[in-house]
């Protein structure tokens, strides 16, 4: 019988992220991507990504929208591709920021 | 279906029969703590305000025991008083005797000192515990239930499970004719609109966007970055990377039905039906004050890196999204969402033994947080300096 693979959800249509809930996301491990539909895809992970973290689905530019809930959580950072985490080292808020004007 | 609760003279409906042990200030708490600790059916509401603050913010404090002590959870009050404390004494007994329970009082200043105010305090907290202690149980309706909602500790769990599921308990209260309440106006930053659009009237809409904007005015004023005091360092170890992504969580614990407008801190709830906001920051010893002023009789609480406090006049029921934290924390945790994501278990399923457990707890059932006794560190929030 075929190991399951670790899942991640995404919420939304619109969302250029999905969520990984699984302790097993590491580096090169193949995933499953799941939606509220139940339609599964999968994907291959270019990063080690910690349970309840974001992966991305597809390319992402510098400066675009972060979309998860088919909302913004903010801006790319930087160049993002498929299977990598995203977090705060290449997503940053547009609110509550006392630090710059936005 | 109905639930058993203790009727009180105002015709609000209580699920505990505590006695209250008030300090007006600060400076009395620590003989407060004594006096509830001696006493069976106390429990001391231990804040730390009440003196050295601007006239708006002692009135709120002032405003804000009245509220902690006319809660249908408290069957007698006993405040324990300095005598030089910037509170209004005088307001605050005179509207507690309003609502007809039993109360009494200790002056610290008057009454011999601290050591002697505590042996006074106990010898009054007996005789108000043994007054209310054969109070019955009667038949209440679902319409009487006021439900506090709050999510803390959150990770990427709360907003894809537990949160849904207190959505799916408060869309079932308000159906009832009852009321829920839900706060934590930081979290609504990035998410505003969403809650805008299910405002019953435009007013209450741009009434929405007014407390965020104010929140979010508060929250720059450093000059700083807010990222790290929200979202914590925990929620972004638990994969919450931004504030809009915390809150988008968030407000899943909403449900889905209208909003009916918005209730100040310190407010409590009298005509109030259906779904409200209460603005509040997120931070647990003062959003749990805030809510617990509602009157509200129990709180659905979700976690995912796991919160453990409850509140002393108001059970908490904890609900936790994330399986990890549910294995390493059973003790302390209600129940289990995180069989959401795992796929064994629905919203919906869970849902109704988050529904099932809220109704158990207005009956009288203690919740984790109740039986470990972890909910004394509690606060007041205030809103300029202590000078």
């Amino acid at each position: 019988m075929e190991a399951k693979l670790p899942i991640a959800l995404k919420v939304n249509d619109l969302d250029n992220v999905a969520t990984l809930f699984s302790n097993e996301g590491k580096a090169g491990a193949e995933i499953e991507i799941k939606d509220k539909k139940g339609n599964s895809s999968s994907l291959v992970l270019k990063n080690d990504i910690p349970y309840g973290h974001k992966i991305a689905l597809g390319e992402i530019e510098p400066g675009s929208n972060i979309i998860k809930y088919g909302e913004s959580l903010g801006l790319a950072t930087a160049q993002i591709t498929a299977g990598e985490h995203v977090h705060v080292h290449n997503l940053d808020s547009r609110r509550g920021r006392g630090d710059m004007e936005v | 279906m109905e639930f058993w609760g203790y009727i009180r003279e105002n015709g609000k409906v209580g699920a505990r029969n505590h006695v209250a042990v008030i300090p007006t200030v600060v400076c009395a708490a620590e003989a407060a703590q004594a006096i509830a600790n001696a006493v069976p059916g106390c429990i001391g509401l231990l804040h730390h305000q009440g003196c050295c603050q601007l006239p708006p913010d002692l009135e709120r404090v002032t405003d804000a025991l009245i509220a902690l002590g006319s809660s249908p959870n408290i069957g007698a009050v006993l405040i324990v008083s300095l005598g030089c404390e910037g509170t209004d004494v005088e307001r605050l007994c005179a509207a507690i005797e309003k609502t007809g329970k039993p109360m009494d009082m200790v002056r610290i200043q008057e009454d011999g000192g601290v050591t002697d105010s505590i042996a006074l305090g106990i010898s009054k907290a007996q005789k108000l515990a043994a007054m209310i202690s054969a109070q019955r149980r009667e038949k209440a309706q679902l319409s009487d239930i006021i439900m506090s909602i709050k999510c803390g500790g959150s990770d990427a769990t709360s907003g894809m499970a537990s949160n849904c599921v207190i959505g799916y308990v408060a869309d079932k209260i308000v159906d009832a004719g009852g009321t829920v309440i839900f706060g934590e106006t930081t979290e609504f930053i990035g998410a505003e609109h969403i809650l805008a659009r299910r405002a019953v009237t435009p007013e209450v809409g741009n009434r929405i966007f007014e407390i965020v904007n104010n929140m979010e005015a508060r929250a720059k004023s450093l000059g700083c970055d807010m990222r790290k005091g929200q979202p914590t360092p925990g929620n972004i170890a638990g994969g919450l990377t931004t504030i809009e992504e915390k809150s988008l969580g968030a407000i899943m614990k909403s449900g889905s039905r209208p909003i009916q407008g918005v209730m100040d801190y310190t407010d409590m709830v009298t005509y109030h039906k259906g779904l409200w906001i209460k603005d509040t920051p997120g931070r647990e010893p003062e959003i749990l004050t805030g809510m617990a002023c509602t009157g509200a009789q129990a709180m659905l609480f979700s976690t995912g890196r796991g919160a453990p406090q409850g509140y002393p006049s108001m059970p908490v029921i904890k609900i936790c999204g994330n399986v990890n934290t549910y294995e390493k924390m059973r003790n302390d945790m209600d129940l289990n969402a995180g069989l959401i994501l795992t796929g064994e278990k629905s919203i919906d399923e869970i849902g109704e033994m988050a529904y099932n457990k809220f109704i158990a707890t207005l009956n009288g059932e203690m919740t984790k947080s109740e039986a470990i006794k972890y909910y004394n560190f509690i606060d007041i929030h205030t809103l300029g300096p202590v000078i």
